[in-house]
């Protein structure tokens, strides 16, 4: 399959099944409000050494939140159900409670698997919190030194989906962040999606394990690094000098398929030779997300 | 199709009718909902000798007339929903546990005292003791929600525990006297004395109101919470101006003569033209 002269290899980009939440931080101005999240979603590229994923899902206006001032929706994700709680308690604690003006509030549509998220950080009031009950929520109100800090008790945790990618393969650096940028243009903002690296884009993508270091729980993916074409089993196809990866979490298998389609079209430019995915033979990660399928626009296997 | 209810005869005495409940009418016929009894002064008397009976009970009950001698309509009303078209007398939901009342006219005293749960809405004005926990029994209102639309009389949410009283116009001396927990927000005036002897629970008010000298000013501030109140109250059909919402509100911490940790939040409209 070719997109505007760009090969879509036959392939698929394989996905695990993590814990997500959503928070809803709202501030007195949209930069007090971006402020504690980009502080809440810093350092929370990939488990594998953060603990947690993370990221901004988009900005929302005074009319989209429960406060009515502005804000921003984050998506937060960790591999398992004990850790995501830790997780959400450590990093609002110590970003969005510190944060000038910002309230916190739970995003994801109402479920009986809640995680006492807030009726932990209470305690920060020492005695001097107070509850308040509106419309069937309790929130929690800290006093602080600015005023005050508000969070809702508990939070909805939801299966989600991380790990979801696809990786462009170029004729030179330039090409290929010129193509991820775009990418990453297409894809800001979709619904339920978060893209957890740098500006969204992964230079430095992983295989498992190690060749040498026994310890290492994931090394550099030499058969994708150009620079070890010459003495490694190099998966790169001829002309492909530089290759930087996309990787998407989401809170469900659709919403990854929407936001891949939108981000891959708009990779498919001059300069790019490929666009792969990566995946582990699909034997650990139960969603395979196939690019042909997605650019081909046929719908999802139920 | 809702359970009709129409008063064809006026009380000359107050008239006890705790079955006039969504629930205790479920399933009933017409005639057999006639049969219910009610409490005629000291006498014993039937729900068909006062009203006329029509439609079928399917979990509303839609009541007409003036029903300003009927009292503890709805008393420990635990499910469905019940409409007056008209004006209630004393005890109006009193105990209830579940849900929705609204009347379209005015309401009595002891509007949903003690109730745990559900919704009452009254669209005009309500007497003395709104939410109010019993003469003698320490504990008011433990939930749910109370709105009315007018005012209210004294001694709204004495010893109220739980639950939020929204008051659209003023209330009478000691609203939220011996309040333990809750919120009462008024947009109108508060009358004397108000949150006097209270330990927790917030009342919050749109107007500058004289405080008793237990009360003591902590700050100016725009609290996040009552901007959720607010709109919520605002989605629930209450006028409440932008500048409410965003604005600035003086918390003062009382009563100090008891545990202080109550607040009255008085909105500061100076402060808030100055905040911007």
């Amino acid at each position: 399959m070719l997109v505007r002269g760009v090969l879509i290899e036959d392939t698929f980009a394989e996905a695990f099944t993590m814990r997500v939440a959503r928070l809803i931080i709202t501030g007195r101005t949209p930069r007090w409000a971006r402020e504690a999240a980009l502080k809440l979603t810093g350092f929370a590229t990939s488990v594998i050494g953060c603990k947690c994923e993370a990221g901004i899902e988009r900005e929302l206006s005074e009319g989209e939140t429960l406060d009515g001032r502005p804000g921003v929706s984050v998506l937060f994700l960790t591999m398992d159900k004990e850790s995501l709680p830790q997780q959400l308690i450590a990093r609002i604690g110590q970003t969005v409670l510190t944060c000038p003006t910002t309230a916190c509030f739970d995003g994801l549509p109402d479920v009986p698997d809640r995680l006492p998220v807030g009726k932990a950080l209470r305690v920060f009031g020492d005695g001097f919190q107070g509850s308040k009950v509106v419309g069937g929520k309790r929130y929690w109100r800290l006093p602080v030194m600015e005023g005050e800090f508000l969070v809702e008790e508990t939070f909805v945790m939801q299966k989600g989906v991380g790990g979801g990618n696809f990786l462009i393969l170029a004729t030179d650096a330039d090409a290929a962040l010129a193509a991820a940028e775009a990418a990453v243009a297409a894809m800001a903002s979709q619904p339920g999606v978060i893209l957890p690296f740098p500006g969204g884009v992964v230079r430095s993508g992983s295989k498992v394990g190690s060749k040498r270091y026994k310890k290492m729980i994931a090394t550099t993916n030499d058969a994708f690094s150009p620079t070890l074409r010459g003495i490694t089993e190099s998966q790169l196809p001829e002309g492909v000098n530089s290759v930087l990866e996309i990787v998407l979490d989401g809170t469900d298998g659709p919403a990854i398929e929407a936001a891949m389609r939108r981000g891959i079209d708009a990779a498919c430019r001059p300069g790019v030779k490929a666009i792969t995915a990566g995946n582990y033979g699909g034997k650990l990660g139960p969603h395979h997300f196939h690019l042909r399928r997605i650019m081909g626009g046929a719908p999802r296997p139920a | 199709m809702s359970l009709d209810l129409t008063l064809r005869a006026a009380p000359t005495v107050p008239l006890e009718a705790e079955v006039l409940s969504p629930a205790r009418l479920a399933g009933l016929s017409a005639a057999e909902a006639a049969k219910l009894p009610v409490v005629h002064g000291n006498e014993r008397a039937d729900v068909g000798d006062f009203f006329r009976i029509g439609g079928a009970a399917d979990g509303q009950l839609d009541i007409t007339g003036d029903l300003s001698m009927v009292k503890r309509i709805g008393a420990g009303m635990a499910e469905g929903r019940m409409v007056v078209h008209g004006s209630v007398g004393m005890h109006l939901g009193a105990g209830m546990s579940g849900g929705e009342i609204v009347v379209e006219g005015h309401a009595g005293d002891w509007v949903g005292a003690e109730m745990s749960g559900g919704r009452i809405v009254v669209k005009g004005n309500a007497g003395h003791m709104l939410g109010s926990a019993r003469r003698g029994t320490p504990v008011g209102m433990r939930g749910g929600e109370i709105l009315v639309f007018g005012n209210v009389g004294n001694e709204a949410g004495n010893g109220m525990r739980r639950g939020l009283i929204a008051i659209g116009g003023d209330t009478g001396d000691f609203a939220a006297v011996n309040m333990l927990a809750g919120s009462i927000v008024v947009l109108g005036h508060l009358g004397s004395r108000p949150g006097a002897g209270m330990k927790r629970g917030s009342l919050i008010a749109m107007h500058p109101a004289e405080l008793l000298p237990t009360f003591s000013y902590a700050c100016t501030y725009a609290p996040v919470f009552v901007r959720l109140y607010l709109r919520h109250l605002r989605r629930l059909g209450f006028d409440i101006a932008d500048s409410q919402v965003n604005g600035s509100y003086q918390r003062w911490c009382g009563d100090g003569i008891e545990l202080n940790r109550g607040e009255v939040l008085l909105f500061d409209a100076a402060g808030t033209a100055s905040r911007g």
